[in-house]
């Protein structure tokens, strides 16, 4: 990816939060004579994150070989944390504090967590019956309204897979593609826990799932609503845009309106505060949406299942919006028809940022090794990409895209502790999770069977406890 | 390579019959015989009309044989798709281009998927460049707990797709079987006897049949299955609905079942291969998808394989129209499972099996598939290394002896975008 992606976000960013700070100055203006336009009227801080980390110990991993998440790779490495805080990553020489935990990492891999873009775990949990069925409020097509973080059930079992199976630290659980504009995200921690709000990334932004395409004409065409074609959702996406720059006039104005959850939402996006990840497919859709973005002066942070991107890679590199793919998916549909195993790689090329991401209980368990697919097919076009580059697609560029990469995604001191050690090269079909420590504390381990989450679900199953 | 692939996609597009009698040898590469065996260095291959002639070290390369040098690669039996529906189905969501169901259908167990299966869809070709050479291929339920018939087919350039056809009956008789015949388990197991009941009645006067259950066609179409001469595939995965559909052989004693899906099948994994049934089981489910999946996990064709079950991998329901292409993942990962405390996994031999060998056997074609032994069909993929590791690539692909095409549409887009800026021409000028 070219350093220059991340500027155009912020540069993007910066634009549109010099037109929210006039706006910001007017609300203060306002504020002392309007008791609702306080921060709690705003909305902003509701239901706010819990989450602490959990007890660990100073710890070091030596000898081992390290990719740290963004680019570069350590052979013969130490990794030392301490506070659940990265304190050092160096090469064989360091010096070891005395009374630490210290780990052989001989023969091993250590990699920041890995983090998915796109999961739904919580909103679609299993078991998948009816009941659990929680990631689209689809009675319309638009509802920015909802948040994804209300439907999360914490004790699905695939949180505790995607940690032990995939080294799973942080993922981002999106509402579903039925809709226009689908609803809030919300990043989690993968940590086990009693509420969502024990889980919810301390700082992380929010994003808004937007989507396009297929699934929002299907759903709504289908009752005979606006949208039943592409043309129809880009009306209605354009209208409601309109509607919320009026919303951002009038909150900002003399008599500031009720506060509307929606329009708070796509205010949040106007304003460069709430991430928007857009589910799309083709080439030529992916280039409406960029365009309806700068209509309304917002930024696309990352579009998601963007099977076509790489017809298009020289354009998304240029915007600095990321391509958050599937390896190889291809044919479920006709907007999944032109998929091609070297979409990453072709945007790597590009210039443009790659994110793999799994949108699936089963894949969030080995994005490093649909990572190690894509890396193979783009070689085997002749397009070289370094195993370190490989596991940024899982580490670093998703952490971007879900505005925490200050704070994780990558083993640099001061970061979040949010490591796993591997027992063999993570891009190997043979290799698997050892260790999962998440804000330094050590939450699997494959040598300890009782170092392992087990949900309420699964207590008093056949099954508990099992290595899965 | 890749202009050798051009002239082969030019010449399918009319519909070419190559020539299988050529002589093949393939030498100097690690040898994988798919018996469930590791590798044999520098070892040959022999091919010639259209047969495994030899395999392993050792072997006479006759004089007239063209060579290929796989040097540094790895030579093994096409994978051997152990559950699927590949060649039903172009674009999932594109209702006329899906084949699975039949639900506007009044027919059940007499559909047959041999009028379906379409040897230039585009999975066919995608996964065949990923060195799947041969394929269970299976309906989808509809109305019914029977789906009908499916077949075994290969995944070859030519227009004859079909193996096998009619090689076995498919039915429900786990969560969604108890959908299919009305909401109930027992509903499910009264219906499976009563239907088979029925066509037994039709078997001794097929004129006179008059059944308010069954179709004739549908009843003729059992028959094969009660007395044993049609494998049945029975889709079921929760311990409890395995040890039933296991007694029903005490109804129907000649019943030849073959488990499919069986994510809970190591809890009662004694109970499997006591009875000699043997399983395509999905190697990679781990999570409680549905109750009857509560004790999924990874270790499930670990465990079953050492309480002396015979068991494939197959993909049903995991994207099985076009993935097929995951299988050597899959089987990838079973090996992993060896380094994992506590986990049972499978050895590489084993574990190649499983996506070779094992699935042709199960299917009862081990004799003609499956495995480079000799008199077996030439299904041959000549690899960069490592079939099962993620970062290798297929180099040739052979069936029934002939030099398959490794081109298709994914290819074809590749290399139109590989740079993605328009030249004097729009891009659609560039084929």
């Amino acid at each position: 990816m070219k350093s220059g992606a991340l500027l155009a976000v912020v540069a993007a960013g910066t634009l549109v939060a010099g037109c929210a700070a006039t706006a910001a100055e007017k609300e203060t203006a306002s504020a002392s004579d309007n008791a609702v336009s306080d921060d709690r009227g705003s909305g902003k801080g509701a239901f706010p994150s819990t989450y602490q980390a959990y007890p660990s110990a100073p710890t070091a991993i030596t000898g081992v070989t390290i990719y740290d998440g963004e680019g570069s790779r350590i052979d013969n490495g130490t990794v030392f944390m301490s506070g659940g805080k990265i304190e050092s990553v160096s090469g064989p020489d360091t010096p070891i504090p005395a009374d630490i935990t210290v780990v052989d990492g001989t023969g091993k891999y250590v990699t920041p967590g890995i983090i998915d873009v796109h999961s739904h775990l919580g909103d679609y949990p299993t078991p998948s019956v009816p009941a659990h069925s929680d990631g689209n409020e689809a009675t319309s097509p638009v509802t920015p309204n909802v948040w994804a973080e209300h439907s999360v059930w914490p004790q699905d079992p695939g949180f505790s897979r995607a940690m032990a199976n995939g080294g799973i630290t942080s993922l981002q659980i999106l509402p579903g593609s039925a809709n226009l504009f689908g609803g809030r995200s919300v990043t989690l921690k993968n940590v086990p826990a009693r509420t969502v709000q024990k889980m919810k990334f301390p700082g992380a932004p929010y994003g808004m799932k937007m989507a396009c395409g297929e699934n929002p004409k299907r759903v709504y065409g289908g009752r005979n609503r606006l949208p039943s074609t592409r043309m129809g959702s880009l009306a209605l996406n354009r209208q409601t845009w309109i509607n919320a720059l009026d919303y951002r006039k009038k909150r900002n104005g003399a008599k500031p309106p009720k506060r509307n959850l929606g329009m708070e939402t796509l205010v949040g996006v106007l304003d460069g505060e709430i991430l928007v990840h857009n589910h799309c497919y083709r080439a030529d859709e992916l280039n409406q949406i960029i365009d309806m973005s700068k209509e309304f002066g917002y930024k696309v942070t990352a579009f998601h299942h963007a099977i076509e991107s790489y017809k298009i890679a020289d354009i998304l590199a240029e915007e600095g919006i990321c391509s958050a793919i599937w390896a190889d998916w291809w044919g479920f549909k006709m907007e999944a028809y032109d998929a091609i195993p070297e979409n990453a790689a072709l945007l790597q090329q590009a210039g443009a940022c790659v994110i793999i991401h799994s949108d699936d209980e089963n894949q969030i368990q080995r994005l490093n090794q649909e990572a190690a697919k894509a890396q193979a097919d783009g070689q085997a076009m002749g397009i070289e990409i370094s195993d370190a580059q490989a596991i940024k697609w899982i580490t670093y560029n998703p952490a971007k895209a879900m505005g925490i990469e200050g704070m994780t995604g990558s083993l640099k001191p001061g970061k979040m502790a949010d490591v796993v050690l591997w027992n063999g090269n993570p891009l190997s079909v043979y290799s698997r999770p050892e260790k999962v420590w998440v804000d330094g504390a050590l939450l699997f381990d494959a040598n300890d069977p009782k170092r392992r989450p087990v949900s309420d679900f699964e207590l008093g199953q056949p099954g508990e406890g099992d290595v899965k | 390579m890749k202009r050798f692939s051009s002239i082969l996609i030019a010449a399918s597009a009319v519909i070419s019959f190559p020539a299988a009698a050529q002589t093949v040898a393939i030498t100097g590469g690690k040898v994988v015989v798919g018996d469930g065996g590791g590798p044999i260095e520098n070892g040959t291959v022999i091919l010639r009309n259209g047969r495994v002639i030899a395999a392993g070290s050792n072997v006479t390369i006759p004089a007239n044989a063209r060579r290929i040098d796989a040097s540094g690669k790895w030579v093994t039996p096409g994978i051997f798709a152990g559950f699927s529906r590949v060649g039903l189905v172009e674009v999932g969501a594109v209702a006329q281009t899906n084949d699975t169901r039949s639900s506007g259908s009044p027919f059940s167990a007499a559909l047959d998927v041999q009028y379906a299966v379409n040897p230039f869809a585009s999975p066919m070709a995608v996964n065949r460049a990923a060195g799947v050479t041969r394929a269970v291929v299976s309906p989808s339920t509809s109305k019914s707990i029977f789906g009908g018939y499916g077949a075994i087919v290969d995944l070859g350039q030519d227009e004859r797709p079909i193996t096998k056809a009619r090689a076995f009956q498919f039915v429900e008789l786990g969560e969604t079987g108890h959908s299919r015949a009305g909401g109930s388990r027992a509903a499910a197991h009264i219906l499976f006897r009563a239907l088979l009941n029925e066509a037994r009645t039709y078997a001794r006067n097929p004129a006179a049949f008059d059944s308010d259950l069954l179709k004739a066609s549908d009843a003729k179409a059992l028959l094969p299955v009660i007395n044993g001469s049609t494998r049945l595939l029975v889709h079921v995965e929760s311990a409890n609905d395995i040890l039933k559909v296991l007694e029903l052989r005490k109804d129907f004693p000649a019943l030849k079942m073959v488990l499919v899906g069986v994510n809970e099948g190591w809890r009662v994994a004694n109970h499997i291969a006591a009875a000699g049934t043997p399983v395509l089981a999905s190697a990679l489910s781990d999570l409680p998808y549905g109750f009857e999946d509560l004790a999924a996990t990874q270790s499930n064709i670990g465990r079953m394989k050492k309480a002396g079950v015979k068991v494939g991998i197959g993909m049903i329901n995991d994207r099985d129209a076009h993935q097929l292409r995951y299988s050597v993942q899959y089987a990838g990962n079973l090996v992993a499972l060896n380094k994992v405390p506590r986990a049972s996994g499978l050895t590489w031999g084993e574990a190649f099996a499983a996506i070779t060998s094992q699935p042709a056997e199960i299917m009862g074609m081990g004799a003609q598939l499956g495995s480079l032994k000799p008199g077996r069909r030439g299904d041959v993929v000549v690899w960069t290394g490592d079939p099962l590791e993620l970062s290798t690539q297929v180099d040739r692909v052979f069936i029934d002896g002939v030099e398959q095409s490794l081109s298709n549409r994914q290819q074809r887009l590749r290399d139109r975008y590989r740079n993605p800026t328009p030249g004097a021409l729009p891009k659609a000028y560039d084929f």
